[in-house]
């Protein structure tokens, strides 16, 4: 590993090939030497080399990152009336369940109270993004505080947002939903001159509130987004973005015509859910395979993509693929649009498709590959702010320069 | 502005066909003339020729360079573009008639009579008019596109200009519009100044041409020019007899003839409007004109203001005499004779405090330099004022300390002038000692300036950098080759912070003449054990595609993002940008600045010329050794840069990794943070 880094590092010079081959033995020699020293501190080239940096324990799908196990756990069985069925289901366990904890806590012999157990039960329902969960969670962890201080409490509430965030960390929205949840409900001015019981109560006031927001993000979002969508519109959507099914079903509800082309969405070939998704809603769908959208970009008046994260450049990063849909876009003067929650806003700051954490994904190619074959697993990728033309968040119609401004705002 | 949108589709149409013939014409004139005059990259679509203010060209400029050389004094007859000018005036009678009446009688006799029936007209027209038309090339072609451009503006009412345009001399229209397109080159300096085309000389010919004098040569008319001008500048109030004395010496000595540019313009420009007042009632809106455009800062192409200021000034300052001419508003002195100037000075300064001048000193030699050592520098110095300040009796704290900083200031500026992270730095004094309480005793005030000197260079320059240092070497991974350009200390600490955790990477150290500032860099990195690669910026885009990234100090950012740097940058960064390697800005968010700027030319430093013009220990290639003192030699040291934020891909200040798109907001958030401070 490291002497494949001391390798990449020169090997890109053309004034370097020749010291190189002049001291290829003394090179490799020095690599070599390099690695013992470097690797046992843990840098983090091994986490780069780590394809599972994620705790959760589950070594069957050791390949693919939590955050993309949550989605295929919702999205596989995505149909209405299984959806219904969970919806039922989950309606009141989380209650149930928030109930036993109560008890628990009040009993304090009973098992104590976990935030993952929390996260994991909301995160059960399918139309609960993992940042709402989370978001849930962590009130609760609030609710079911014990701490007699103010200072007990953040602490308490900052070890549980940190578990969290540690459960997956290759989940963009979890952790910047984490990080926002904290921002947001700690950072008010009435905490202080209190007293603790009702700083607390206003914690969960606030807590709660924040939960509705991020809740109703996807609402407010499919209403922003209607001024955009005109009647006779082509629509290209990537990948399968419960945002974007919002914000396509409010428009066809609101009796629009528009026709909407989904892509595959290899490999988990989420274009196919939404196409179904679509075709339910009586919206005229065109299936294409991941390869032909310029072949067809002529044909479209806007893309709408969904993100995993909005960066702070005002990026995102979002599914596999997204980056060449915006770039072929972009090339063709197509706006391109993204509807994200402002829970996804993270502090991240990618400078180009490499530089994030690596979230992997397992890709079926339906025949055995050799095994010298290497397969880029990387499950999302990065499209800087240039090929964006808006964000549709919660917090209004924003171009990308503003995502910026708001975090600036939120975190300074 | 405006008029000039206006006018847009047709100066394109009208000069497709007039230009593609010879897109190239090769200059007639044999003589050589000040490099920025050949140099400047020549508008090359007549479109952009047509919208930009730049491309006016002077044509004075060109009289005055060639004046000294022995010139043709029957203009040259230009074989090439006369034929297609003349179509150029035929199309346009086709298309509007009504402006053609205005305008085109001159166009038709420079472009239609010969060079003998001409000649008084073109004493008429003075330099400018005949002697553009005259001398061909692209001179010429710009010159049509100044026509083009502002024919159809519609503020100069054409059509009550027609009926008086038989008996008017036709130069007169002529003049009324160049002189107000001198007025948008003045107002939109900014824009103007983003291409290095001469133009200062420009509103002399439709003053010059005012004068309706019988033939003349050329230098009777140019001496006669100079002592109207004399006189105009004395009656204008500022300069008083002073003046007067200096535009004599104008007169006398051409070279320093071109010291008086556009702040001399104004007269001019008050008796060209004069003259045509009977045009029309847009003398008013000239005058309007003249009075929004601001003149903020100190513009050393200002003789009479250059002259006042240095009779104020402590150090003795020669100024410097063959001054490249888009950049005369800068100033330029002759290095070398302020230090020892000063120095003997010393004993005799009573109202400099020590520490104030030691500092003065040190930027004058340059043992201070990098806008955090500069900004430290002075606040410390400032703090030791303070310590040692009280207040004169009948006076208050509050005043009488900021007239005493305001003067060190001035006295700073001279030895070099101000960074903007000084400039913030004293921005944020003054507020401080603005905002003591009156109540206050004078040893409490005083401490607690100075606290807050202390805390600003703790909070802003040195924790800063810290967070800095944290931030971008996050982004240094293993195998990455990072490219620096010149030596900013920040970079250097980000440098030597990501090999002291041990990642693997690869330096680059991109230098470039005459400060080589990248060699000390280069050295102290090597000595650490960073690999590095040295290269001059020559040589950039050869290394860029090895580098992974890009890391650069700034000078300050501005509002709109631009990166205002060591000259060199902006290249670095494009070629970056070109390459696709993403360009990291490292800078303290008290550098950063709400001004916007454009281009590097409105403001901007101008080092030692003869740094550029000497290479110590080469005597080989000291070619300029004895033409220094030419007047056909200019020497540009320019010291910034002004990169557009589209070429930077993050900017990493205290408040984290932003894009350039951010920093009014950071901006904001500061300057309310300048206050609670």
């Amino acid at each position: 590993m490291k002497e494949q880094t001391t390798r990449a590092m020169w090997w890109r010079s053309p004034s370097f090939i020749l010291d190189n081959r002049q001291q290829q033995p003394n090179d490799t020699a020095r690599g070599d030497a390099l690695s013992i020293p470097l690797s046992s501190p843990l840098p983090p080239s091994t986490t780069m080399a780590d394809p599972n940096p994620n705790p959760n324990p589950n070594p069957l799908t050791d390949k693919i990152s939590a955050y993309y196990q949550t989605r295929a756990a919702h999205h596989g069985v995505v149909s209405s009336d299984w959806l219904a069925q969970a919806q039922a289901a989950v309606g009141h366990l989380p209650e149930a369940d928030d109930d036993a904890s109560n008890n628990d806590q009040g009993a304090p012999s009973g098992k104590p109270f976990s935030v993952i157990d929390e996260f994991n039960n909301w995160r059960k329902q399918p139309d609960l993004a993992e940042a709402v969960a989370a978001i849930r969670a962590l009130a609760a962890v609030i609710r079911n505080s014990q701490a007699t201080t103010m200072m007990e409490l953040e602490i308490e509430l900052k070890k549980a947002s940190d578990s969290l965030k540690s459960w997956d960390t290759t989940s963009i929205s979890l952790t910047a939903g984490c990080d926002l949840f904290m921002r947001y409900v700690t950072r008010t001015s009435a905490l202080e001159y209190e007293d603790f019981n009702s700083a607390k109560t206003r914690l969960i006031e606030r807590a709660e509130k924040f939960g509705e927001i991020s809740y109703k993000a996807r609402k407010i979002i499919a209403m922003l987004s209607q001024d955009f969508i005109f009647d006779g519109c082509t629509i290209l959507v990537h990948g399968f973005s419960r945002v974007v099914l919002e914000v396509l079903k409010t428009a066809a509800q609101s009796k629009k015509l528009f026709r909407v082309f989904c892509t595959e969405g290899r490999p988990d070939r989420t274009g196919l859910r939404l196409s179904n998704e679509l075709a339910k809603l009586d919206v005229p769908v065109k299936l294409l395979i991941d390869s032909a959208v310029a072949y067809s970009m002529d044909e479209v008046d806007m893309v709408f993509v969904g993100a995993d994260g909005v960066v702070e450049s005002g990026g995102i990063i979002n599914m596999m693929g997204t980056y060449q849909i915006a770039l072929v876009a972009h090339s063709m003067n197509k706006p391109v649009y993204v509807a994200a929650e402002s829970y996804k806003f993270a502090r991240l700051y990618p400078l180009d498709q490499k530089d994030m954490g690596p979230a992997l994904r397992p890709i079926e190619f339906g025949v055995p590959i050799p095994s010298k074959v290497e397969v880029e697993t990387s499950a999302r990728d990065y499209t800087p702010p240039q090929y964006l033309t808006l964000l549709f968040t919660d917090l209004g119609v924003l171009t990308p320069s503003v995502v910026s401004d708001e975090l600036i705002q939120l975190y300074l | 502005m405006d008029a000039r949108r206006g006018s847009l589709p047709v100066p394109r149409v009208r000069q497709v066909g007039f230009f593609t013939p010879n897109a190239q014409p090769a200059p007639t004139r044999s003589q050589s003339g000040p490099p920025d005059s050949s140099s400047p990259p020549l508008p090359e679509s007549p479109a952009s020729n047509s919208l930009s203010p730049v491309m006016i060209p002077p044509p004075r400029h060109h009289s005055d360079n060639l004046a000294a050389a022995p010139r043709p004094t029957s203009p040259l007859p230009v074989p090439e573009p006369s034929p297609f000018r003349r179509r150029d005036a035929h199309a346009g009678a086709d298309n509007n008639a009504p402006l053609v009446g205005s305008y085109n009688p001159t166009e038709t006799l420079l472009a239609m009579s010969p060079p003998a029936t001409r000649s008084p007209s073109g004493s008429h027209a003075g330099d400018g008019e005949s002697e553009a038309a005259m001398s061909g090339g692209w001179f010429r072609r710009s010159n049509s596109a100044k026509l083009a451009s502002s024919l159809p503006s519609g503020t100069f009412d054409f059509s009550s200009v027609q009926s008086t345009a038989e008996a008017l001399k036709p130069t007169k229209v002529q003049n009324r519009v160049g002189v107000s397109e001198h007025l948008l080159n003045k107002t939109i300096l900014a824009e103007a100044s983003g291409r290095p085309a001469p133009k200062e000389q420009q509103p002399e010919a439709p003053s010059s041409s005012k004068q309706p004098k019988p033939k003349l040569s050329k230098a009777e008319r140019r001496a006669l020019q100079e002592s109207q001008r004399a006189a105009k500048a004395a009656t204008k109030a500022s300069g008083g007899g002073k003046s007067v004395a200096a535009s004599e010496e104008v007169a006398t000595v051409k070279s320093v003839k071109q010291h008086q540019t556009q702040k001399k313009d104004a007269p001019h420009v008050a008796v060209s409007v004069a003259a045509s007042e009977r045009k029309g009632g847009d003398k008013s809106q000239e005058k309007e004109r003249r009075k929004d455009a601001p003149a903020p800062r100190m513009q050393f192409d200002d003789k009479s203001r250059v002259d006042k200021a240095k009779r104020r000034s402590v150090v003795d300052q020669t100024e410097a005499r063959n001054r490249v001419e888009l950049f005369r508003h800068l100033p330029q002195y002759e290095h070398g004779t302020q230090l020892a100037d000063l120095e003997s000075k010393f004993l005799q300064l009573d109202p400099m405090h020590p520490a104030i001048y030691k500092v003065g000193l040190q930027y004058l030699a340059g043992d201070i330099s990098g806008g955090n050592a500069r900004c430290i520098a002075m606040l410390q110095a400032f703090q030791q004022v303070i310590q040692d300040y009280s207040t004169p009796p009948e006076k208050t704290l509050q005043r009488d300390l900021t007239a005493k900083i305001s003067s060190y200031v001035s006295f700073f500026t001279q030895c070099r002038p101000l960074s903007m992270s000084m400039g913030n730095g004293i921005r944020f004094l003054k507020n401080r000692i603005a905002k003591l309480a009156l109540s206050i005793s004078e040893s409490e005030s005083k401490s607690s300036i100075c606290s807050d000197i202390d805390r600003f260079i703790n909070e802003k320059i040195v924790l800063a950098d810290r967070v800095i240092v944290q931030h971008a070497s996050n982004k240094v991974k293993d195998g990455d080759v990072l490219l620096v350009y010149g030596s900013s200390c920040v970079v250097e600490m980000i440098l030597l912070h990501s090999h002291g955790l041990g990642k693997q990477f690869r330096v680059i150290v991109v230098d470039s003449r005459p400060k080589l500032e990248g060699k000390a860099l280069l050295r102290r990195l090597v000595v650490k054990g960073v690999h590095c690669t040295y290269t001059h910026i020559n040589a950039v885009s050869y290394v860029m595609h090895e580098a992974t990234k890009v890391f650069l100090g700034a000078s300050s950012v501005l509002s709109n993002g631009t990166v205002y740097s060591r000259v060199g940058t902006a290249c670095v960064a494009m070629v970056a940008h070109a390459f696709r390697v993403p360009v990291i800005i490292c800078c303290e968010a008290y550098k950063f600045h709400e001004r916007v700027q454009l281009d590097s030319i409105c403001s901007n430093e101008l080092g030692d010329p003869d740094a550029i013009g000497k290479v110590p220990g080469r005597m080989d290639v000291n070619y300029l050794d004895d033409v220094s003192n030419s007047v056909n030699l200019q020497l540009l040291n320019l010291m910034y840069d002004a990169t557009p934020a589209d070429y930077v891909s993050m900017i990493v200040t205290d408040y984290g990794m932003i894009p350039p798109t951010s920093v009014p907001v950071i901006v904001r958030e500061y300057r309310r943070d300048h206050l609670l401070i």
